[in-house]
């Protein structure tokens, strides 16, 4: 079945969703992280959609919708305000070696194709390829977040993994019960908003969103 | 019914105490609040052990001996936290660091986390675990920087982002879970019920349950603070205000912990090898090592004592990794001596530096002087959680240690080195805290030191004698977990 139209579809959307992982991980432009983050939700949407229409698993489709109005619409409305009121709008970070942070972003896919084709031969979905594809953009998130020395691209680091953890669980199994994706849902909403709080305290204490600020708690 | 009681009133509690926390009577609607809780836990637990484990809503609650032990233990520090707090807050509130709006955050988060860490233990979906768990941190990380200082919104960020991150891992194994479950019994709802996945866990797929217990095992462990994911547990204990650490402390870590033995009883009865149990025993006496040297090199109060948890969750994970009834019984017993210690010492912590004015160990002195009452409970705490006989403490290590050195001989040397380790760093700290010259001042609202003493009553008289009927219910919950 992977060679069906459905199937190749949710193939091309992944291969999209893991070079949106390696655009934010070179961009150092924070709006264009936020438009890249809002892309990524587009694309997680779009591929879920299919596997909704092709399976005919109608929670799929109430998946799709939270994800269009959480992850395209309200989170990145939330990012655009925050930046518009800290007047970040403009700010570009000086990231060092993106040439090594890419590299290691290849040797990170590698490893996550290793871990996921022994699971992947077993699953009985056609969108079993992507699996690898998911964990690869988790680990590639979590490289962001381990990279940058900003708030804000931290937790786009932060909700692209979130993105990476859906795009697994649509691929693997689709879609875990609707139930626990509301909840999942909810905690990230909320930790959208206490992110946002953050940022102005942090703000407010630091002068600067720079989280190399924040390195005082250290051992003695 | 009992289970929607002990959910209720919290999540009720947190909605109110978000409206009216800044008003006089405050601290005492959230103790009411609390004990009310504590009323319901204690119902529901009767019943428990009168009539054996149940299922409520759909299947969607799963209440047995093993987890009803933590609700009551939750419930009751969460009350006597809560009567620690109202002198505590007053006091902040008297110097000035606290406006009524942060008053009100303080007192609604406080019931939410009661509630996330309840709902944890109770569901039977490990889904609902997850998003629970997720909960307990998003319901804590404001209070850990209730003061705004720079030092404690450090500690917030990290502690958010760790966590976070960590629990992250823990949801992709999660998933893992279910794309195992779903081979067995079907896509839909059941897959994720504990209950459900127990009675198949002999016909789970081994490979891709064992890859699921490393990513459940390094998220939520990443909450119990084992090393090297414990990064963000000393920052969080030592900013925030001491009631969320003693309620960290003694409550949240156990519920993290809580969420690692689920999945290992699905993971043994799997792979019938040692693999869980061997990853928890290599992270357990890492983490009781490495915590027992940092702590000789801490200056802040909060901040030793609460290495001195990553300690004790270490040992903990280490006997619940041996596994074995013995093991599993000197687990929970820990669990519930470790519990009552910790949060009885954090709260004698936090009248001890509003009374000097400082967490600086170097600059807190003479507590027996200006206070006996706070300085016998540092003191005696101390000797508690230390291990000396004839405290609980004391039972539970010499249990995990004598059962060691029966099942794999090797980790005893290390364990009785932290230990020793512990005992002189902590001990060379408090001792002159405690005597010496005081440098105290009076407190403006009377220390409640009444939870103080009742706690150290408790892990006394289990160190001494433990009832035959809690003996019974640590058995059946021991049996459980194999």
């Amino acid at each position: 079945m992977p060679d069906s139209l459905p199937g190749q579809l949710v193939n091309l959307l992944a291969a999209l969703l893991l070079l949106i992982a390696f655009a934010m991980l070179s961009q150092r432009r924070v709006l264009s992280l936020v438009r890249l983050f809002a892309w990524q939700g587009v694309a997680l949407a779009a591929s879920t959609l299919i596997v909704a229409h092709t399976t005919g698993q109608t929670h799929l489709y109430v998946s799709a919708g939270i994800t269009i109005a959480l992850k395209v619409i309200l989170i990145p409305w939330v990012l655009h305000r925050a930046i518009d009121k800290l007047d970040v709008r403009w700010d570009v970070e000086t990231l060092i070696n993106i040439p090594t942070t890419m590299l290691a972003g290849i040797a990170l896919v590698i490893f996550a194709f290793a871990l996921a084709t022994p699971i992947s031969q077993m699953a009985s979905t056609i969108t079993r390829s992507t699996l690898g594809i998911a964990l690869a953009s988790v680990l590639l998130s979590f490289l962001m977040m381990i990279v940058r020395r900003k708030a804000i691209p931290q937790v786009i680091g932060f909700l692209a993994m979130e993105n990476g953890l859906l795009f697994a669980a649509t691929s693997a199994t689709y879609g875990m019960p609707l139930v626990v994706e509301l909840g999942v849902a909810l905690d990230v909403l909320v930790a959208t908003f206490i992110f946002g709080i953050f940022f102005f305290h942090i703000r407010e204490q630091f002068d600067s969103l720079d989280i190399g600020h924040m390195e005082k708690l250290k051992e003695d | 019914m009992e289970i929607l009681a002990v959910l209720g009133i919290p999540l009720l509690g947190g909605l109110v105490l978000g409206l009216v926390g800044d008003r006089r009577w405050a601290p005492e609607l959230n103790a009411a609040a609390s004990f009310a809780t504590l009323l319901a836990a204690a119902a529901l637990t009767a019943r428990v052990i009168a009539s054996g484990p149940v299922t409520a809503f759909d299947e969607q609650f799963f209440v047995d001996p093993f987890n009803v032990f933590l609700v009551a233990l939750t419930a009751f520090v969460g009350f006597t936290t809560s009567l620690f707090s109202r002198p505590y807050m007053r006091t902040e509130e008297h110097d000035g660091r606290l406006s009524p709006a942060r008053l009100r955050l303080y007192h609604g988060m406080y019931q939410l986390f009661s509630f996330t860490m309840l709902l944890t233990l109770l569901t039977n979906n490990v889904g609902i675990m997850w998003v629970a768990m997720e909960g307990a941190t998003l319901s804590t990380v404001l209070l850990v920087s209730l003061y705004r200082t720079p030092a404690s919104l450090e500690a917030a960020w990290k502690y958010f982002i760790l966590c976070s991150v960590g629990i992250a891992q823990a949801l992709f194994g999660t998933i893992l879970l279910y794309f195992a479950a779903e081979k067995v019994l079907g896509p839909g709802g059941t897959a994720l019920l504990w209950t459900h996945l127990h009675e198949v866990r002999g016909e789970l797929e081994p490979t891709v349950v064992s890859l699921a217990f490393v990513f459940l095992l390094v998220g939520y462990g990443t909450k119990v603070g084992l090393v090297p994911l414990h990064n963000w547990l000393p920052d969080a204990h030592a900013e925030g205000p001491t009631p969320v650490s003693a309620v960290l402390s003694g409550l949240l870590l156990n519920v993290a912990l809580y969420a690692v033995v689920r999945s290992k009883v699905l993971v043994d009865g799997a792979l019938e090898t040692g693999f869980s149990g061997n990853l928890m025993m290599g992270f357990g006496l890492v983490s009781v090592v490495v915590a027992a040297f940092f702590l000789s090199r801490q200056k802040d109060i909060k901040r030793m004592f609460a290495y001195s948890s990553v300690e004790h969750m270490g040992i903990m994970t280490f006997a619940f990794g041996m596994g074995g009834p013995v093991a599993a019984f000197a687990a929970l017993l820990h669990m519930t001596v470790h519990s009552l210690t910790k949060s009885a010492i954090f709260f004698t912590v936090g009248h001890a530096a509003h009374a000097t004015g400082t967490q600086n160990m170097d600059s807190i002195r003479g507590l027996m002087r200006q206070s006996p009452a706070i300085g016998w409970g540092l003191a005696i705490g101390t000797l508690a959680i230390l291990g000396m006989p004839p405290f609980g403490v004391f039972t539970s290590e010499f249990m995990v240690l004598t059962t060691a050195m029966h099942q794999h001989w090797w980790a005893t040397p290390f364990l009785l080195v932290a230990l020793g380790v512990a005992f002189a760093a902590v001990f060379s700290k408090v001792q002159p805290m405690v005597f010496g010259e005081p440098a105290a001042r009076p407190l403006p609202h009377p220390p409640a030191l009444v939870p103080v003493f009742v706690h150290l009553a408790i892990v006394l008289m289990l160190g001494l004698y433990i009832p035959p009927y809690l003996v019974d219910w640590y058995r059946q919950a021991a049996a459980l977990i194999g």
